[in-house]
């Protein structure tokens, strides 16, 4: 009876699981990589929108406070998109006839809102409230990236969940001076842990309870 | 009769393979079932979403002439510049403290140092780019206004000046006006206004 296998059968067998092996590594990796991608967490897309709002000149360039447009950011959850109002206090009179500022001025005559593009959307099953993060020393730079050097406004991190909880399991990592915390151009100086300590204390930061369940999830 | 038998199991080997078929795909369709968005995007509203329920696309409503905010209500002793007799106030309706006055500096350079400059010469970024140039705080005009002048403005606007009562809570309003009261001061303060023993100290500063 001759041979049903030849002698090469061995070798493809042996290959093949490891082939077997390395595929299913090689999904997990693509699974992994696509999670964390840009594609998926938008950050770093600048996105679209009914007027090309740059950040860069108006913070930037004109020296404009986060708080002169997102009014909320002190005392809400919400951080605030500035109505109409705000934008035509400046534009009612400089850039007034730029075809660009159409959509704010119609907004304006029409009283209809102008529809952004939501550029930051948490899931709904998360509760956030930017006024406490805002008042314990953390700045908006930490979450939103440079705001003060977009040209168009994109993403500055992924708000996933283990994001979050990486600043909320450490956040003498994180927080700063009260005086920084609308500081776009602040950096984690080189003694931050000791710094951060120091601070957690000082705004009253009781870490025992910022990775329970509910903090968020409420 | 044993072949009959044969082609019966075939048959129901056959629709059995069938089952299980649309039972594999089922479960993948469950498993697939996990994908949907419902908790990320739940039916409700949240601030500023938009509504086709509404004709203005808004889910917020907005509020009917001369509400006022339950916040408002309670600090209403601080709303209007106006004495009852319709002259402007004098003396602001909050304590004037250090506190206050540093409130001030800091609401200032947010909402206003933008136009007027952290001075108040009136030669902020904005006007540099082509807004009208604001009066300068030094103006023996605006010297003499009474206090309840920059509050009252400050709420209502004046002339290109959009109104800012949205932006700025009563309370701000006063701590500004105190601080651009602390803005002309400085403007015409000279050395003699130093107390001795910190002149040392200023002047080493000025260099």
């Amino acid at each position: 009876m001759p041979q049903i296998f030849s002698r090469r059968a061995n070798t493809i067998a042996r290959l093949s699981i490891i082939l077997i092996v390395l595929f299913f590594i090689a999904l997990g990796w693509l699974g992994y990589a696509g999670f964390w991608s840009s594609y998926t967490t938008m950050v770093n897309v600048p996105l679209t929108q009914p007027v090309p709002f740059s950040h860069k000149h108006h913070v930037t360039d004109d020296g404009i406070d986060c708080r002169y447009c997102h009014t909320g950011v002190e005392n809400a959850r919400f951080a605030g998109v500035p109505p109409t109002e705000t934008c035509m206090t400046c534009h009612s009179q400089i850039f007034r006839d730029a075809p660009m500022l159409e959509p704010v001025r119609a907004s304006l005559r029409e009283n209809v809102p102008i529809r952004w593009n939501r550029v930051n959307d948490l899931p709904d099953f998360v509760y956030f409230d930017h006024s406490i993060h805002v008042q314990k020393g953390i700045g908006c730079s930490t979450c939103h990236g440079p705001v003060d050097q977009m040209p168009l406004t994109w993403k500055g991190e992924s708000l996933y969940m283990k994001w979050c909880l990486d600043c909320h399991r450490a956040p003498q990592n994180f927080v700063r001076e009260n005086s920084d915390v609308f500081n776009m151009r602040w950096h984690a100086p080189s003694d931050q842990k000791v710094r951060g300590a120091q601070l957690l204390i000082a705004h009253h930061i009781e870490t025992e309870h910022l990775t329970d369940c509910s903090t968020c999830h409420r | 009769m044993m072949k009959d038998e044969c082609r019966m199991t075939n048959a129901m080997f056959a629709r059995l393979r069938r089952v299980r078929v649309i039972l594999h795909s089922a479960f993948i369709l469950l498993l697939f079932s996990a994908c949907r968005q419902g908790m990320y995007n739940q039916a409700k509203q949240k601030p500023l979403s938009q509504s086709d329920f509404f004709s203005d696309g808004a889910s917020a409503r907005p509020l009917p002439l001369h509400t006022i905010s339950r916040e408002s209500a309670s600090t209403d002793a601080l709303i209007g510049a106006t004495n009852p007799d319709g002259t402007l106030v004098t003396k602001p309706p909050v304590p004037l403290t250090k506190e206050l006055l540093y409130r001030g500096k800091e609401r200032f350079e947010i909402y206003c140092a933008v136009c007027h400059d952290r001075t108040g010469s009136g030669n902020g970024m904005i006007v540099q780019r082509g807004f009208p140039h604001p009066p300068a705080f030094t103006e023996t005009r605006l010297r003499n206004a009474p206090i309840g002048h920059f509050y009252d403005v400050i709420t209502n606007g004046y002339g290109a000046m959009y109104p800012y009562a949205a932006r700025v809570e009563p309370r701000d309003r006063w701590a500004i006006a105190a601080y651009i009261r602390a803005l002309q001061l400085s403007r015409s303060g000279t050395i003699n206004d130093v107390p001795t023993d910190q002149r040392a100290e200023l002047e080493s500063q000025v260099q």
